[in-house]
């Protein structure tokens, strides 16, 4: 039986072994890079379908964790290698597998420096994203959750702008602090519970004071990754010193690690915190849908302006997480996936121009649209899924989150709403600048087009934030029982009845 | 089948021009979508015979779209008189477009991708009108406001237009916002979006209130009111109405199919659709009255000064869709759509015809630069002439029974706010006689004001032109006088049947049909007192309106300034928008939060900072550093303590 495979082992170091076959790699440098390319693809495109499996295998009809494997690890500690994954996680497994092959394809020409440590550390990275998700167990969790921002740190330093050190040095800063405070938490934790074991602090009732400041020390971490309002300032910067392949992991992915670990940790394991700090969380998540999405409208740099824009929506996404309806619990879910995707494309836009004029200078561009007719239709379409338009994935997502929240606090709703108006404002500004109008300037008369390449990268993106928005009931289906199950455990606060029934 | 077929056709056609553009060729892709939009039509009228006939909603599932905890949403297509009737509009007036702008648009470099976003349009705009829940309603709602922006910015290389199209879609998306909440509060009360689940208990939740800021809030007026935001934007209603005169910066036919016959009409359909749940908030019909009334004369005022004749013809629309509004606001639902449709004929005819004009004069539209010639393009010139006795209300034209019934319902529901919209409404026609004309004699007559090099090309348009132009005349003639009875005559209740809801006591239709004489015939007198006065001025004396202009210099430049709307929003939302978006960024993120964040501790550290620095890649391995001490430490001290 295929279930009895140890498939999320396999999904997690089939990656890792593909980085060990490339380091094998010997000769000349252009044999050494087409080879490591070749390697790397071929990895990724393994893992992905192994993935895709997952997804194919799940049962949609228990909340329970699925393909778990568990071994003894460090038995003096009662550590185990315990991995998993339920609704909540499966889906961003398919996530980093499907953008991990989407980056090292659209690396193939955009990076010649270094290419076998470039494709080690993509793979590297994949193996830590996917483990992250998987993790059952606080110490392997751990590990992976820290151990993802190496490779990071690496592309970043190593094959980053000009000022990747103090960009990296920033990142560094923020993270390090959240950390140490989660790591202490976990110690705490260990020390009350007397067990590492994911599954069993979720059930495990942690005293009132306890849980409040493990939360606060689980959210100096995740808060960071989110990032929310005010630890957001790293972000912009990592992106636009980071090269594109790792803008799209870094905004695809990462910035759903402190999300995720919300719905992991923050809210399973310490309920009534969670619900006691929502206020709390409400108002940073509204200050940075409005003064994220203001900001975004004033930048003279495309990646800082998507980066901006990814603090906006995953202000969407930090609502609906805490509150507690099943609506709005989807709705965050979904709109992770869906930003995933969308901001994922739109670096890889940015990444377009950028590999053929070496500027995000939005003021550099103008009337694109007279040389890239067919890259001004794919940058529609994403910056349509941003806005939200419905028929496109961006659209699901925040309305389940604002159909969520409006029962529990409809001034919250109405302020997030406002996001709606402002997103549009920022990235239609921006499209028009950069695509519309006379092709005035010189340097911009001999653009090509889109290549294969390129279009090969797109397409699956593009159709992805289609059916999401078209038809996103195989997407919805996978979270249904998790959510439910989750919202059930935590003696959800019994929503006000807005009106008699 | 045909019922799919005639909402999916447009989109076959939309996406074959769109992708196949330059395989099919310029004519190719003009008789694709052409011939989709007229099967389409045919279909419509097929689907129009059986909806009308039987009382029954006809409702064709599609697909499963959204579905989380108690919401489940469906792709369906539902069929109702109200639908049949916006289906044929659309699809008729969608066509005769589509045939006007392979002449029109001729000379254009990308003509697939035009005719692909007409067709686009209008598939969006069938989704909206046979829409079976409110998010589908939203979505297509949304995608004609997504068609509206790509084709008022069709013409890219111009600044004006992508400005005018991004200002299209943001004042779109402000009401939009309102539809949003609307419809989630819908959701939350009924607990359904579904049209059938909400009608159907709509009476039962009219009692329902809400605490909200410490005040009592009437849930129904609280949902219309929302709703009726995102029909104000739509549909140009003073205040949401700023982008549609800025639209014009679109090519002609799109002004005439989007931004006067179909999509601007949206809201009114979307209102009429919700009629049995507006029927319960007296509130919100009377806001919706006096909005109407409001806008259907300030409207009218400023299209008195215009002079690009788009303009005119676009502040025009603003005020016919007020009396629209203001019909709803007396529950004189009926009238609406039927001045929706007899309007669209007429404005459609009017707005082509002026693309005529402007196809004659290569491409003028400020009518101080025409005159002179009516003998040049006698064709359509008579068409304008229909078109203006149509707008205008003259007897046996199309207006003459759709405006007047407006103008009887809103007398007849004897009511504070009905004689309100009445005079409104009358002081509105005066002005919608004076602007027509006014129209006409600066286009057609006089002395000619353009240069000899623009005189020396007027020519009359091609067939492919002219002939949608005739059908519509047809229409504008005859709409009125054959629908007069079946919609808002003897035969509504029967043709209607299930499709618009008004409750007892709201009889402004019924009433309509008893005004005292002088009520009947204000509106014919003060459209021929419009007529004659700017006769007087544009032909008489032409002298009088600069002098006119210079005596009252502050009201025509108040006219002429549009009220200052825009002015008064730039300085309230765009440049603090700019302005405070700036500070957030240096301020707030650069100097507060860097400043004592990450900065202030480089500052602090700097020495370490600077140790670290010329390892390049450094803080990798110092991280990893940290991490690994983290881990030792841990396992470390959990060992001791299992020891201890």
């Amino acid at each position: 039986m295929i279930t009895d495979w140890p498939l999320l082992s396999l999904v997690t170091f089939l990656p890792l072994a593909g980085a060990a076959v490339i380091l094998t790699i010997r000769g000349d440098d252009a044999l050494v890079a087409r080879n490591a390319r070749n390697v790397a693809l071929l990895t990724s495109a393994m893992t992905f379908m192994v993935s895709l499996a997952l997804w194919n295998l799940f049962n949609f009809d228990t909340a329970e964790f699925q393909f778990v494997e568990q071994r003894a690890w460090l038995p003096g500690l009662g550590v185990t290698y315990h991995m998993g994954v339920d609704g909540i996680s499966l889906l961003f497994v398919l996530l980093s597998t499907f953008l991990t092959l989407l980056c090292i394809l659209s690396s193939w020409h955009a990076v010649t420096t270094r290419v076998k440590e470039y494709m080690v550390a993509f793979l590297v990275l994949e193996t830590m994203m996917v483990g992250m998700f998987c993790a059952l167990n606080l110490i392997p969790f751990y590990i992976f959750f820290e151990g993802v921002l190496l490779p990071m740190f690496m592309i970043i330093g190593v094959w980053g702008g000009t000022r990747r050190v103090y960009a990296a040095f920033k990142f560094f800063l923020y993270t390090l602090t959240g950390s140490v405070l989660m790591l202490l938490a976990m110690l705490v934790m260990y020390f009350t519970a007397q067990t590492t074991e994911i599954p069993a602090l979720m059930r495990f009732p942690f005293p009132d004071d306890m849980q409040r400041w493990l939360w606060l020390a689980f959210f100096a971490s995740f808060a960071v990754k989110v990032p929310m309002w005010p630890l957001h300032t790293w972000l912009p910067d990592a992106h636009v010193e980071a090269p594109t392949a790792g803008s799209v992991i870094l905004a695809g992915v990462l910035l759903k690690m402190g999300a995720y670990g919300f719905l992991r940790f923050s809210i399973p394991m310490f309920p009534d915190a969670s619900s006691y700090f929502t206020p709390f969380i409400y108002a940073l998540s509204v200050v940075a849908v409005i003064y994220a999405s203001l900001v975004a409208l004033v930048q003279e740099d495309m990646k800082k302006l998507v980066a901006y824009s990814s603090i906006a929506h995953m202000g969407f996404v930090t609502i609906g997480i805490f509150t507690p309806t099943q609506q709005a619990v989807e709705g965050a879910l979904f709109q992770m996936l869906s930003h995933g995707i969308v901001s994922g494309a739109l670096f890889l836009c940015v990444g377009v121009v950028y590999d053929r004029r070496h500027t995000r200078e939005i003021s550099a561009y103008g009337g694109l649209v007279h040389r890239m007719p067919m890259y001004a239709l794919v940058f529609m379409i994403f910056t349509l899924g941003s806005i939200g338009l419905p028929g496109t994935s961006g659209f699901i997502g925040e309305f389940l989150v604002l159909l969520g929240v409006l029962p529990v606090s409809s001034l919250v709703a109405l302020f997030t709403a406002t996001g709606v108006i402002l997103g549009a404002a920022y990235m239609l500004y921006l499209y028009s600048r950069v695509i519309f109008g006379k092709l005035e300037k010189p340097a911009l008369h001999g653009l090509l087009d889109l290549s294969k390449r390129e279009i090969l990268v797109f397409t699956p993106l593009l159709l992805m934030v289609l059916w999401m928005g078209i038809y996103p009931t195989p997407f919805l289906k996978v979270f249904h029982t998790s959510v439910t199950t989750l919202l059930e455990n935590n003696k959800v606060i019994e929503v006000p009845a807005l009106a008699a029934p | 089948m045909t019922y799919v077929a005639a909402v999916f056709l447009p989109l076959f056609g939309a996406l074959s021009a769109g992708v196949f553009g330059r395989q099919l060729g310029d004519r190719g892709a003009e008789i694709l979508t052409a011939s989709s939009i007229g099967v389409s039509f045919i279909l419509s009228l097929l689907i129009f015979r059986d909806v009308v006939g039987s009382s029954a909603v006809q409702t064709v599932p599609l697909l499963l779209w959204i579905q989380s905890g108690t919401l489940e949403v469906a792709w369906a297509l539902r069929f109702d008189t109200l639908t049949a009737v916006m289906l044929s509009v659309v699809t008729c007036v969608s066509f005769l477009v589509h045939v006007y702008a392979i002449g029109y648009m001729h000379h254009d470099s990308s003509i697939p991708r035009f005719m692909s976003y007409l067709s686009l349009f209008t598939f969006f705009m069938l989704i909206l009108v046979t829409a079976d829940n409110l998010v589908q309603l939203f979505f297509g709602w949304e995608g004609v406001g997504l068609a509206s922006y790509l084709l008022i910015g069709f013409w890219y290389d111009r600044p004006s237009a992508n400005a005018a199209a991004i200002k299209a879609f943001l004042v779109n998306r402000v009401g939009d916002l309102g539809f949003m909440l609307g419809i989630l509060t819908t959701f939350i009360l009924f607990g359904s979006v579904c049209f059938d689940p909400i009608f159907a208990t709509a009476a039962v939740h009219a009692g329902d209130y809400v605490r909200f800021l410490g005040v009592e809030w009437h849930l129904v007026t609280v949902i219309c009111f929302l709703l009726f935001i995102g029909a104000m934007g739509k549909s140009a209603q003073i205040g949401l109405h700023t982008w549609l005169p800025d639209a014009m910066e679109g090519p002609t036919p799109v002004s005439a199919l989007i931004h006067a016959a179909t999509m601007v009409t949206a809201g009114v359909f979307m209102v009429a659709r919700m009629s049995p749940l507006f029927e319960y908030s007296q509130t919100a019909l009377t806001v919706i009255a006096i909005i109407g009334a409001s806008t259907a004369f300030f409207a009218a005022t400023v299209a008195c000064v215009q002079s690009d004749i788009k303009r005119v013809i676009a502040y025009s629309t603003c005020s016919q869709l007020g009396y629209m509004f203001f019909a709803i606001g007396v529950s004189a639902y009926q009238a609406a759509i039927f001045h929706l449709m007899t309007h669209a004929f007429f404005k459609a005819l009017l707005f082509l015809s002026a693309g005529s004009v402007i196809h004659a004069m290569s491409g003028e539209q400020n009518m101080h630069r025409m005159g002179g010639i009516v003998s040049r393009i006698r064709v359509t010139y008579v068409m304008v002439w229909i078109g203006s006795l149509a707008l205008s209300g003259m007897p046996f034209f199309a207006g003459y029974y759709s405006k007047d019934i407006i103008l009887e319902a809103a007398f007849g529901s004897s009511s504070t706010v009905g004689y309100f919209a009445f005079w409104m409404g009358i002081a509105a026609a005066f002005m919608t006689a004076f602007y027509s004309w006014r129209l006409l004699f600066m286009t057609f007559h006089g002395q000619t004001r353009a240069d000899e090099k623009v005189m020396a090309h007027v020519h009359e348009s091609p067939a492919v032109m002219l002939i949608p132009l005739l059908i519509l005349a047809i229409g504008a003639l005859l709409s009125g006088w054959i629908g007069y009875e079946t919609f808002v005559g003897q035969h509504r209740e029967s043709f209607w049947g299930q499709a618009i809801t008004v409750i007892a006591g709201h009889n402004a239709m019924t009433a309509a049909h008893h005004v005292p004489l002088w009520v009947q015939l204000a509106p014919f007198v003060v459209g021929i007192g419009g007529i004659l006065l700017a006769y007087l001025l544009y032909i008489y004396m032409p002298v009088l309106p600069g002098l006119f202009s210079s005596v009252f210099n502050r009201v025509y430049q108040f006219l002429l300034k549009k009220w200052y709307f825009d002015e008064l929003y730039n300085a309230l939302f765009v440049r603090p928008a700019f302005a405070i978006g700036n500070g957030f960024w240096k301020g707030g993120d650069g100097a507060l939060i860097d400043g004592i964040g990450p900065d202030g501790v480089a500052a602090v550290s700097r020495g370490v900072a600077q140790r670290l620095s010329h390892l390049q890649s450094g803080y990798v391995y110092h991280y990893a550093f940290a991490m690994i001490v983290g881990v030792t430490v841990f396992v470390t001290w959990v060992t001791l303590f299992h020891l201890w």
